[in-house]
């Protein structure tokens, strides 16, 4: 049996202010990890991929990240996911400063 | 002090006019990221996990008060009020927007400071002893030298696409304060028969195999320097491996080949590149020595000065473990911690910055220091001002009495800014901080230095601390390694790993017990813990860490 598919959304570094992005579906960028769109097979990752690859001028780095699924939406995997989705732990900057 | 030549200026202005215009082309899209990416590198610009990061170089570590205010403006007006001083002697800023930074660049350039070289692989930022030019201990100030070795190496060339970057580091006294056995090249001052000269040392580094740096030569003539480290970099730039990044480093070329060999490579190449060296370089160094020329000291009576720290307790603790003996009597050196427990390590934010500017105007012949140890220094100021000096920075929550001591962490950025980071250092350094000093134990533990890294790069030196720690990930979570007995001294040596690492909770409590045990097993409050781990070695650090293991031994 293959391994089941670990959940991913797509994630980079906006090109002008520098902070975390994540692909939706409509092939917009959003600053928030709750909007990005769930991606769920292998094949499709490596098209969203190329897709989020092919504008350079807008992102850095785009990169495929897991994710699980919570009551929001897709939340990270990884701790250090968290703390891009979050910010530094020593102020309150970054994406929790957003959040208030 | 060193003021830009006009050749200096025109060649920073004509980089900055090019980091513009690739900007500018950045974002209209004529630049895809991987052309752009060198570039920006070459500028001291990183991508990091929230944001931009500018690095910028603070050549030997040396500081006018002019640009400790420009180093404040830039914080606040493209930044977020904050500078982050690091091991290396550069200011990062942590939140840069891309179309900002050509105008942050050009903000440095009119107080003569720049962010060349701070990234590539090309050589990078040479640092010195943070105490150069007004230690007592001091031989020589090494800083026109550092100053020589940046004038030679801006642009060499031959040097611009090394295996890797490669780092060199100075000092002008016996006690090394400038780490010079970790770096590619390490120089420390050396007298022979009357003349002044260098021992060099080379193949130093941290990272993922520490090495301890090894004499090449243990006299060079001051006049042969610039054609002897030209013929170390020559014999690396041709023997270093570019096949594999982690064996590119110069420590991995002098272990692969022997010290010998490299020897007698670098002793050939530089017969042939000393005739080259026509004494120009030596003309160059006599101008720029004259003008790191000692400023003009006034004499003052110290009475006053003595009568404060006969009669107040807070003044005195601070002067016990923050003041170093200046090379004149009547005057000291001044470290200001950038550690107060609970904050982040090497943070100053733009009113800190602009107190010690105005500090350094008013009290230290304008001059200001930032150690590798992410301290600030005030390297001349008048005993009988000390305790105007403390009574300010008191009042800007800069007079924390830690020098040397167990809160006097270096952190590096850690998982909490870096995207190569694999756990946090920061808030490990901040909690050990704030647990010691709630115990009231720091002044009793004594000197201590503990150095994290939050990956295998090791750019929080933890290698060399006395007690080392390194943040990995372990199946997916943050994971402490501990390494004791490293030392950055001229008694340098690599820490030794205690065991298993132990979780983000875990890692206070087990440096807690880790200092009981110091504190059970040490001679005296004399003997240091460096000391006691050189005298004991490693078993009762490892029973106080791993108590269960212990238990099972003796069970
Ligand atoms: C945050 C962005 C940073 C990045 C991406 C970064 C990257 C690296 C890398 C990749 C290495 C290993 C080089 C090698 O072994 O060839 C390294 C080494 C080093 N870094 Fe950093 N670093 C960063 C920040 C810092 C900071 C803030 C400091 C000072 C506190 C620092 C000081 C050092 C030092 C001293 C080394 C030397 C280790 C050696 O001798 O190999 N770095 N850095
Ligand atoms: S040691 Fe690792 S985590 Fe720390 S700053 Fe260097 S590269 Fe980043």
């Amino acid at each position: 049996m293959p391994r089941a598919f670990t959940p991913k959304v797509i994630t980079a570094s906006d090109l002008l202010e520098g902070d975390v992005i994540y692909l939706t579906e409509d092939d917009t960028w959003s600053r928030h990890l709750t909007e990005a769109e769930v991606i769920d097979d292998e094949a499709h990752a490596q098209i969203r991929l190329l897709d989020a690859q092919s504008q350079p001028d807008r992102i850095v780095g785009a990169y495929l990240a897991d994710v699980t699924i919570g009551a929001n939406g897709p939340e990270p995997a990884h701790f250090r996911e968290a703390f891009r989705a979050t910010g530094p732990s020593n102020y309150n900057h970054g994406k929790q400063e957003l959040a208030g | 002090m060193y003021r830009y030549s006009d050749f200096d200026a025109a060649f920073v202005a004509e980089r900055n006019k090019q980091f513009r215009a690739q900007v500018d082309r950045r974002i209209a899209g004529n630049l895809t990221e991987d052309e752009f990416k060198p570039l920006r590198l070459m500028n001291g610009l990183y991508l990091q996990l929230h944001a931009y990061m500018l690095r910028v170089a603070i050549p030997y570590g040396t500081l006018r008060s002019a640009q400790m205010r420009q180093l404040a403006y830039i914080a606040e007006k493209w930044d977020r009020g904050y500078g982050h001083f690091t091991t290396r002697q550069n200011i990062q800023y942590n939140w840069p927007k891309l179309k900002d930074v050509p105008d942050i660049l050009d903000a440095l350039a009119e107080v003569e400071m720049h962010a060349i070289q701070t990234s590539g692989n090309t050589i990078r930022n040479v640092t010195a002893d943070h105490f150069a030019g007004a230690a007592a201990d001091e031989i020589a100030d090494p800083r026109p030298v550092a100053e020589l070795l940046r004038q030679w190496s801006t642009d060499h060339p031959e040097f611009q696409f090394l295996p890797r970057k490669f780092k060199i580091a100075i000092t002008g006294s016996p006690n090394d304060r400038a780490v010079t056995k970790a770096h590619d090249i390490g120089l420390r001052m050396v007298e022979q028969n009357g003349e002044p000269g260098f021992e060099v040392i080379v193949g130093g580094g941290l990272g993922r195999t520490p090495m301890i740096g090894k004499v090449v030569r243990d006299f060079l003539p001051k006049a042969d320097l610039l054609p002897y480290i030209e013929a170390v970099v020559s014999v690396w730039n041709t023997l270093g491996r570019r096949d594999n990044k982690y064996k590119s480093r110069i420590k991995i070329t002098v272990h692969e080949n022997g010290i010998e060999n490299i020897r007698e490579l670098v002793e050939a190449r530089f017969a042939e590149l000393r005739p080259g060296f026509s004494g120009v370089d030596q003309e160059i160094l006599r101008d720029i020595e004259a003008q790191f020329a000692p400023p003009a000291f006034t004499a003052r009576d110290t009475d006053g000065f003595t009568a404060f720290y006969d009669n107040d307790p807070v003044f005195r603790s601070w002067v016990d473990t923050n003041i170093t003996d200046h090379k004149r009597a009547d005057h000291a050196i001044v470290t200001v911690s950038l550690k107060k427990q609970g904050d982040t390590p090497g943070d100053a934010s733009a009113d800190q910055m602009r107190l010690l500017a105005d500090l350094a105007e008013k009290y230290g012949y304008d001059e200001l220091r930032i150690s590798h140890e992410q301290n600030v220094i005030l390297p001349h100021v008048p005993r009988a001002d000390l305790p105007a000096v403390h009574a300010a920075l008191k009042a800007y929550g800069l007079a924390t009495a830690n020098i040397g001591l167990i809160s006097d962490i270096i952190a590096c950025p850690g998982m909490d800014y870096c995207a190569l980071a694999t756990a946090r250092s920061i808030p490990v350094a901040q909690q050990i901080a704030t647990r010691f000093d709630e115990l009231k134990l720091e002044h009793d533990i004594g000197a201590l230095k503990i150095k994290i890294s939050g990956c295998i790069n090791a750019c929080g030196h933890h290698h060399v601390g006395h007690i080392g720690i390194l943040g990995l990930d372990r199946a997916g979570v943050e994971n402490y390694q501990i390494t004791l007995g490293g030392d950055g001294t001229e008694t340098a040596s690599v820490g030794e790993r205690a065991g298993p690492g132990f979780a983000y909770d875990e890692i206070v409590p087990a440096i807690e017990r880790l200092i009981y045990a110091y504190l059970d097993v040490r001679d005296s409050s004399e003997e240091t813990f460096l000391e006691t781990y050189r005298r004991l070695g490693m078993a009762p650090f490892k029973a106080a860490l791993y108590p269960e293991a212990a238990e099972k031994h003796a069970a």
